[in-house]
């Protein structure tokens, strides 16, 4: 039944402009990036060489790339999981989703399994352009899986995160601008902060990311991304809950 | 007497202070058309989002084929089709691709999907629109995928809010007919505005007032018991000396 529910959202995303016109234009932009990063590898190579332990392609290229597809995501999320609950509250489609023979559970984690499958297909672009540097070179593989598991945790947790907003109004609209600017907070928390061990830096989205990014897998920065993940789905589930209950 | 296809027992919907429904009971039966009236605001709608599971009942149980909808909600939705007063189409799926979603949330087995969609769009006049987008059908049309998605899983109740509105006088034939129809082997629960709409489809009528039940029995009796008297004048005296009296 979960199945079901990601289907229809799929559907409804590659069923619309919307979906095509995402990726196309994340496509351009990252490809852009990639198009810049190299460019600037190419120059510093001769330079590169005369130092005792230089930095290789992957960390100069790939890196940068995944950090970019990273905000990218921030600013791409919000305009695809705003219409999750709030679009089918203003067309009045929720009720269909309702009355059929679904758990709230299911229709929640239908929802989001959809967006991130979504989501998983626009990680893989910057997946493939990092790999295409194999034509030139050997690449560092574990920095590039590492920042694309990254990538995907990072958009499992904006995809929750905007479905939860996205609960909360019959305006896509305004949920799109309240994960937008939750996004945004989430990711600049800690940017006032000196001391390390604040606990900002612990709500800090780019502090977990920058872990993956820089070819670390830690534990905490994966239990980090799946709790706010998991979260925010049951906050999903109990805002629908009590919608049934208090009316 | 077998048991009902679906029975409402003390349903209470309070909102605050104000009970929108108080202690409705009622029954239906298998082959039941039950017609079910009421003014503007009366708890219609409310009672009908209640029996759906769209809105938790403040207290009171409904049973749907004998399973308790509060206990086991999935298995009770399992065996009711509902149109809403506004039908909720997806606007990007064609015909086909909605009603096949609708079958497929419905637990329609898989391999049957197809003949269920065939079906549904048969009785409901669609069978040239298949490949259509929602979007571009007409009022008419999308009012019939609105009981068509409601129908297409076999249901054993179907509750169709207010289907009839914003119809050309032949789509109301057809659909009246098609309720009629429907009528024969599901229970339907018709909430209409429109009362020669229920004395033309339906078998007993009820009439909510104030969130109260004011009114509940067959038609063939109520015309045995009013004479001459027809349904609206029993509906108006209902309604009006309700709302005459303090």
């Amino acid at each position: 039944m979960i199945v079901a529910v990601a289907r229809k959202e799929l559907r409804a995303l590659f069923g619309s402009p919307l979906a095509w016109s995402v990726l196309a234009v994340l496509q351009a932009l990252l490809a852009y990036i990639f198009l810049g990063q190299l460019d600037a590898y190419l120059s510093l190579q001769p330079r590169l060489t005369q130092i005792a332990n230089p930095p290789g392609v992957t960390e100069m290229v790939a890196a940068p790339l995944f950090s970019a597809a990273a905000l990218v995501l921030l600013m791409a999320v919000p305009l695809l999981s705003m219409r999750l609950i709030a679009g089918e509250r203003r067309d009045r489609t929720l009720v269909f989703l309702l009355s059929a023979p679904l758990t709230l559970t299911e229709i929640v984690a239908g929802k989001f399994l959809g967006l991130l499958l979504f989501l998983a297909a626009v990680a893989t672009l910057p997946l493939l352009m990092a790999l295409s540097l194999y034509a030139g070179g050997t690449l560092d593989l574990g920095l590039i899986l590492a920042n694309f598991l990254g990538l995907l945790l990072l958009a499992a947790a904006f995809a929750a995160l905007g479905l939860f907003l996205s609960s909360l109004t019959a305006s896509p609209t305004v949920a799109g601008i309240a994960s937008l600017g939750a996004f945004l907070g989430l990711w600049v928390i800690n940017m006032a902060v000196s001391d390390p061990d604040s606990a900002l830096n612990t709500l800090s989205l780019l502090k977990h990311f920058e872990s993956f990014n820089r070819g670390l897998i830690d534990t905490a920065d994966i239990a980090y991304f799946l709790l706010f993940t998991a979260l925010f789905l049951a906050f999903t589930v109990r805002r629908l809950d009590n919608e049934r209950l208090g009316g | 007497m077998p048991t009902p296809t679906l029975s409402a027992h003390n349903l209470v919907r309070a909102y605050g202070p104000h009970t929108a429904v108080d202690h409705v009971s009622f029954e239906l039966h298998r082959g039941e058309v039950l017609g079910f009236l009421g003014p503007n605001g009366a708890g219609k709608s409310t009672t009908m989002q209640m029996l759906t599971g769209n809105l938790a009942p403040t207290a009171g149980s409904i049973r749907i084929c004998g399973v308790d909808l509060l206990e086991h909600p999935t298995t009770a939705k399992a065996h009711l089709g509902y149109l809403p007063e506004t039908p909720p189409l997806y606007r990007d799926l064609t015909v086909d691709e909605f009603l096949a979603l609708a079958a497929r949330l419905h637990r329609v087995a898989k391999g049957e999907i197809a003949a269920a969609v065939a079906r549904a769009k048969e009785r409901c006049g669609l069978k040239k629109a298949g490949k259509k987008l929602i979007a571009s059908l007409s009022k008419g049309y999308r009012q019939r995928v609105g009981i068509a998605q409601a129908i297409v899983h076999n249901p054993q109740v179907v509750i169709l809010d207010e289907p009839t509105v914003g119809l050309d006088p032949l789509q109301i034939r057809e659909i009246r007919s098609l309720i009629r129809e429907l009528g024969g082997e599901h229970s339907v629960i018709l909430s209409t505005h429109i009362l020669p709409e229920v004395e033309s489809t339906c078998d007993r009528v009820q009439i909510i007032n104030d969130g109260k039940l004011v009114f509940q029995d067959t038609l063939s009796s109520l015309q045995q018991r009013m004479g001459s008297s027809s349904l609206e004048e029993v509906f108006v005296q209902l309604v009006v000396n309700e709302e005459a009296a303090p």
